[in-house]
């Protein structure tokens, strides 16, 4: 019985109950509306409630929960001597599920019946040869310890899914009974539903909360596996970057955090002065229209997807940076040698940082009182001297954080330096030169063929979880600095 | 009471927001080293009409003035007037204290700086102690002239900006209820200031109070939907008013 | 200063003090310049700003529209029976049977007749003549049999999907010059096209396969199209829509109507607020450890992209949500609650429907900023992968592997040849109009039913 059949009997069953509950309660009262304690309709939703909620529950918890137990009971199974050389728990766990979906996929299939795929001391090599002309995806052949361990893992998942539908169908069942036998006209059906639809509601507002855990959780203990392969000494202390699948890579976050700081900083010189100014300007000086279409354009800019920014950067602008610094090019410098680069990367994710500088700042350039205004132009200030002598020190902190907030985006921002600022990790100063980062990286890492036991691929969830941690240090410290900021003038 | 100097001729002043006629046909003498109160019911154009004279409604977009405003003779809404330089000889206290969120000091140094009045940190010096003393504030703040000019109290803060703004050397001084937001003893601190100040400059204070405009004032214009009332003696206005509207205004009946 | 006992006059005027206002000063005039250039600054500022927009749309049009443009030949192609139906039965398995190098003769013919009947002059033997066309020709002539069997023993007109370099040619892309060192397409053969196109069976036309067609591999730019991607991207928004939006409003009204002063309310306002500036490409990082390496989860499937985008799209939803619940006044709970409503009734009866276009503005927002994410679906596998085919089903758009539009944009932007360059900026051109389009009904709701308490 697959998921779905599942989840429409528990919602035929909620159904059922919601019409069942509804007319008990009418028929306790005798047909009179006015003797129930809660609208009719309210009994209703409890029988129907009570029939989903905890059945859907433990069925959510039941499908986390399984594989995670298979798992670890069937890798249980497989002796230490079936480890190949440079191969590991995990990389055989994932062939043993290749084997389990094979022999389910011949079963379908009609390839196989079930007693030969459940039977133990099949030979190996036919086997093989079955489930390959099958169809069947195997990347080696079938040996026994992975042919015991798969087919205990497809009778411990066959079991488990029966038990699940079981369970969860009974407790569908009970919940619908316990509501229905309470259902009488003195009950407080309201109450109860109310109370009910309060803590989904506390659950659907947790769920950020399992985000964040989810986030930490899934780095952290991909990272931990990787500081037990990989000195973290090299990886926060070292110097190069050379990842090398044969072993013996090198991986230090160093060089990258160096070519993203540097292209942040690129950024932040082409967007804060800009963004800033036009800040200053949308809310100093500028008319109603003015504003009413600058402001709007502007902010276009932060609504076009970084997908547009990184082509723009990998098709136009770097091809236009060569043809101006590169060999050959108009100023006849021969600085650059390719499109990619630190520069390019660069200019436009400053572009792209422009409307999120100059919205912010004019928020905060709002907030400045109109008294401290007419107290400087009441002195005989021009507007320029009241903007640079009084608004803008008395909105520093607020224009900090927000500088503070595009630099955050500029340091977790992906396909912009993805397609524009190369692959190369090194120290350099030459903004012409190409430059990698660490969302680069880690792009770079986790695509294509992965194999979650080598430094090399998991060294990824190092540099997510570090990534992670600068944002979110740079957003809470810009947060608090703004929301004082506010808190000023209110 | 003899007649002095006149500082300031309004002459058939209106003053337009968008389309509502907000000051209507004004006639008003200000006069030299003379504390000139408006008074009237909130609305009636006195603050609007006092933004009027050193040209702080140009800031609002909407706003439009006609007629004229002759300040030592020449009018402030010439083309060739600018309005900085205006500024600088007529300053302008707020309602609400609003220091910069600066230090004491450079507050009150805020106004000599950008019009270029010291030559040097010396005399720079003596124009903010000597403000502050005209202001008299400087014996409870000379302790701590770095200290924020925001951490002062209430009363404190609006000597403070009284001091900014003499601090210019202006020669007319602009009050928009400069009280309305102190506790008694504060106001009582400023209302005597003021008439200290009148010996060096021509004040204008607009005031809700008219016990306050009765205490400071030689000079007063009562003004009342946008029209001026009436404009006299202070002591004449509150003894024996000749318009009607004044009347009712002074005894309580309309305001 | 007046010396009032000099003045004859009762109430004399005072005269101006240390120079009229009406001459300025000379620091005057340099706070005055000062000022101006401030304000031009300003200016400045903005005008680059608009500049860099301007740009950008102009590149995004002028790279792009070129994609929905494609050359095709036109030929008169003879469906011989004894070559594609031997045994004369109509029979579609054995119609199956002849593979697309089954028609690649017929198609010679065809352009070797053309030849002949416009007089063409050309030394090229008839293989290189061929090659002027797609490698997906004989596919396309393939598939248009097996779909009408009927049709065999004709001789049609068929258009044919041209080279992505002659494609070029025409284009403006490709020159003699460019093709110096070009193997796949030689001099002679663009003399060749010149002709052909002189006699107006090669031409520049409108090509809905872009819109609506699926990917092609490394070596035919030209028949590529961005449509499964699209359907890619619709399933997605659906998951992000099915979800994001039922529990973002839930938690809002939650935290905006129910939550007590806590601090478990506290650590959830703040995961909100710090979700909302997580870089994305974190996100794809979850996604790949638990939707895929350990809930087992298809790779590159929409069920997953849209998982992880209902992550990143709910903290927006929430926010905006809160706004549009906050600015519903008290006034209307109270009354709910002066008639005897329970909070609960009063909320769902009344604040949300009134908080209901601010809710709908906000998701469609949302929807939008995911549609055009492209760094979490890199780390799930939706980028590499050839859409070649149209999901078959509802449960398989879900579930089996599939590109979304921007990803496959970058697909583009990363293969070798510059004719899917083109393709890329098209692509960009379509996904631009969905988001100005979502974006336009977001603020039309917000115009509509804007409503001032």
């Amino acid at each position: 019985m697959a998921l779905s059949w599942l989840l429409l009997i528990l919602l035929a069953l909620a159904v059922i109950g919601f019409f069942a509950g509804r007319s008990r309660a009418l028929a306790s009262a005798g047909g009179n509306v006015r003797d129930l304690h809660s609208l009719p309709s309210y009994y209703g939703y409890n029988v129907a409630l009570t029939a989903l909620v905890p059945a859907v529950g433990v069925l959510i918890v039941w499908l986390l929960a399984q594989p995670m137990i298979v798992n670890s009971t069937v890798s249980g199974l497989i002796p230490d001597q079936a480890l190949l050389e440079g191969s590991d728990r995990g990389l055989i766990m994932s062939e043993v599920r290749r084997v389990a979906y094979g022999l389910d996929g011949a079963v379908a299939s009609g390839a196989m019946t079930e007693t030969q795929a459940r039977n133990g001391n099949a030979d190996t090599d036919a086997l093989t040869k079955t489930l390959k002309d099958a169809g069947q995806i195997l990347t080696q052949d079938v040996t026994q310890p992975i042919l015991v361990a798969a087919q205990k893992f497809r009778s411990m998942t066959s079991s488990g899914t029966v038990a699940m539908q079981v369970v969860v169908l009974a407790l569908a069942l009970l919940g619908a009974a316990f509501a229905y036998v309470r259902t009488h006209k003195e009950f407080r059906a309201r109450n109860v539903v109310e109370q009910g639809v309060l803590a989904l509601l506390l659950l659907a507002a947790s769920i950020a909360i399992l985000t964040t855990i989810g986030i930490v959780l899934s780095m952290l203990f991909e990272t931990m596996n990787f500081f037990q392969l990989h000195s973290w000494k090299d990886f926060f202390f070292g110097s190069t970057w050379a990842p090398n699948f044969r072993g013996g890579s090198e991986l230090s976050i160093l060089p990258l955090l160096w070519g993203t700081l540097y292209i942040s900083v690129i950024a932040l010189l082409v967007a804060v002065p800009i963004g800033l100014f036009a800040a200053i300007y949308l809310s100093e000086y500028a008319s109603g229209i003015t504003r009413s279409i600058a402001k709007p354009l502007l902010e276009i800019l932060a609504g076009i997807p970084t997908i547009v920014y990184g082509l723009f950067a990998l098709l136009t602008v770097g091809p236009a940076l060569v043809s101006m610094f590169g060999d050959g090019g108009i100023l006849g410098v021969d600085w650059m040698a390719s499109s990619n680069a630190v520069l390019t990367a660069g200019l436009v994710m400053g572009i792209m940082l422009i409307p999120f500088v100059s919205s912010l700042s004019d928020d905060i350039i709002n907030a400045v009182p109109q008294t401290m205004r007419d107290g400087s132009l009441g002195l005989g200030a021009t507007h320029s001297e009241t903007v640079r002598n009084v608004i803008l020190p008395a909105a520093l902190p607020g224009i900090v954080g927000a500088i503070l907030l595009a630099a955050s985006r500029a340091i977790g921002e992906t396909m912009i330096v993805v397609m524009a600022a190369g692959a190369i990790a090194k120290f350099s100063g030459n903004p012409f030169e190409a430059m990698t980062t660490i969302t680069t990286r880690i792009v770079s890492q986790l695509t294509g063929d992965t194999d979650f036991a080598s430094p090399e691929t998991l060294v990824a969830f190092a540099l997510g979880l570090t990534l992670f941690i600068i944002t979110l240090g740079l957003n809470i410290f810009a947060l608090y600095i703004v929301r004082k900021y506010r808190e000023q003038y209110e | 009471m003899d007649s002095k100097a006149i500082k300031i001729a309004a002459n058939n002043v209106q003053v337009y927001y968008g389309d509502t006629h907000a000051i209507k046909d004004v006639d008003v003498q200000i006069e030299d080293k003379t504390v000139t109160a408006f008074i009237g019911p909130s609305g009636c154009g006195k603050s609007t009409f006092l933004r009027c004279l050193n040209r702080m409604n140009d800031t609002i977009d909407i706003c439009r003035v006609e007629g004229d405003i002759l300040l030592d003779g020449e009018d402030i809404y010439d083309k060739r007037v600018d309005p900085v330089q205006l500024r600088a000889k007529v300053g302008m206290v707020f309602q609400k204290p609003n220091p910069f969120p600066k230090s004491i000091y450079d507050n009150v140094a805020y106004g000599p700086r950008i019009h270029g009045l010291a030559k040097n940190k010396a005399e720079l010096d003596d124009i903010v102690e000597k403000s502050l003393r005209r202001a008299a504030i400087w014996d409870e703040v000379k302790d701590r002239l770095d200290a924020p000019g925001t951490g002062l109290s209430g009363g404190q803060q609006q000597r403070l900006c009284i001091a900014r703004a003499v601090a210019t050397e202006p020669e007319v001084l602009l009050m928009d209820e400069p009280c309305s937001a102190l506790d008694p003893i504060a106001t009582a601190q400023v209302e005597e200031l003021i008439d200290e100040l009148r010996s060096r400059y021509s004040v204008v204070i607009v005031t809700h109070s008219m016990q306050q405009a009765a205490r400071v004032s030689q000079k007063t214009a009562f003004f009342h939907l946008g029209n001026l009332v009436e404009f006299g003696e202070t002591g004449q206005i509150f003894t024996n008013p000749e318009d009607p509207r004044t009347e009712s205004y002074i005894t309580g009946r309309i305001g | 200063m007046t010396d009032i006992s000099q003045t004859p006059n009762a109430a004399p005027t005072t005269k101006p003090k240390g120079g009229s206002l009406f001459e300025k000063d000379a620091r005057t005039k340099r706070r005055n310049a000062a000022e101006s250039r401030f304000k031009m600054y300003g200016v400045a500022a903005i005008g680059i700003g608009l500049l860099m927009l301007i740009v950008l749309v102009t590149n995004i049009v002028t790279a792009g529209t070129g994609a929905f443009q494609q050359s095709f030949l036109e030929l008169n192609v003879e469906l011989k029976a004894d070559k594609l139906d031997k045994k004369g039965n109509r029979n579609i398995k054995d119609i199956k049977k002849v593979s697309t190098f089954g028609y690649a003769p017929l198609i010679a013919a065809a352009l070797e007749s053309e030849v002949e009947k416009f007089g063409i002059q050309t030394d090229l033997k008839p293989k290189a003549m061929g090659k002027i066309l797609s490698k997906a020709a004989q596919a396309e002539l393939r598939n248009y049999v097996i779909a009408d069997p009927g049709e065999i023993g004709k001789t049609v007109s068929f258009r044919f999907l041209v080279n992505s370099r002659v494609d070029g040619y025409l284009k403006g892309r490709v020159t003699r010059e460019s093709i110096a060192n070009d193997k796949s397409i030689s001099v002679e053969q663009l003399d060749f096209v010149d002709q052909l196109r002189d006699a107006g069976v090669l031409y520049k036309a409108f090509n809905p396969d872009f819109i609506f067609g699926a990917d092609a591999s490394d070596q035919r730019p030209e028949a590529a199209g961005i449509g499964v991607s699209m359907l890619g991207s619709l399933f997605m928004m659906l998951v992000v829509l099915a979800l994001a939006l039922p529990i973002g409003v839930a938690a809002s009204i939650y935290l905006e109507e129910f939550a007590p002063q806590n601090r478990l309310t506290d650590i959830i306002e703040v995961n909100i607020s710090n979700l909302a500036a997580v870089p994305s490409i974190v996100f794809g990082i979850l996604g790949l450890a638990v939707f895929i390496n350990y809930m087992h989860l298809p790779t590159s499937a929409p069920l997953v992209g849209g998982l992880v985008l209902t992550l990143m799209t709910l903290p927006t939803i929430i926010i905006s949500t809160r706004a549009s619940l906050k600015a519903v006044p008290p006034s209307i709970r109270d009354a709910a609650l002066g008639v005897g409503a329970s909070k609960m009734q009063a909320v769902f009866h009344h604040v949300l429907p009134l908080a209901a276009p601010g809710i709908l503005t906000g998701t469609i927002i949302g929807l939008a900023q995911a549609l055009g994410e492209t760094a979490p679906l890199l780390l799930i596998g939706m980028v590499g992968f050839i859409a070649s085919n149209p999901p078959d089903g509802i449960v398989a758009g879900f579930l089996s592997p599939n590109s979304a539009m921007p990803a496959q944009i970058y697909e583009w932007s990363k293969r070798a040849d510059p004719a899917f360059y083109e393709r890329a900026w098209g692509g960009i051109i379509i996904l631009l109009i969905f988001l100005v389009t979502m974006n336009t009904i977001a603020v039309l709701l917000r115009r509509r039913f804007e409503r001032r308490w």
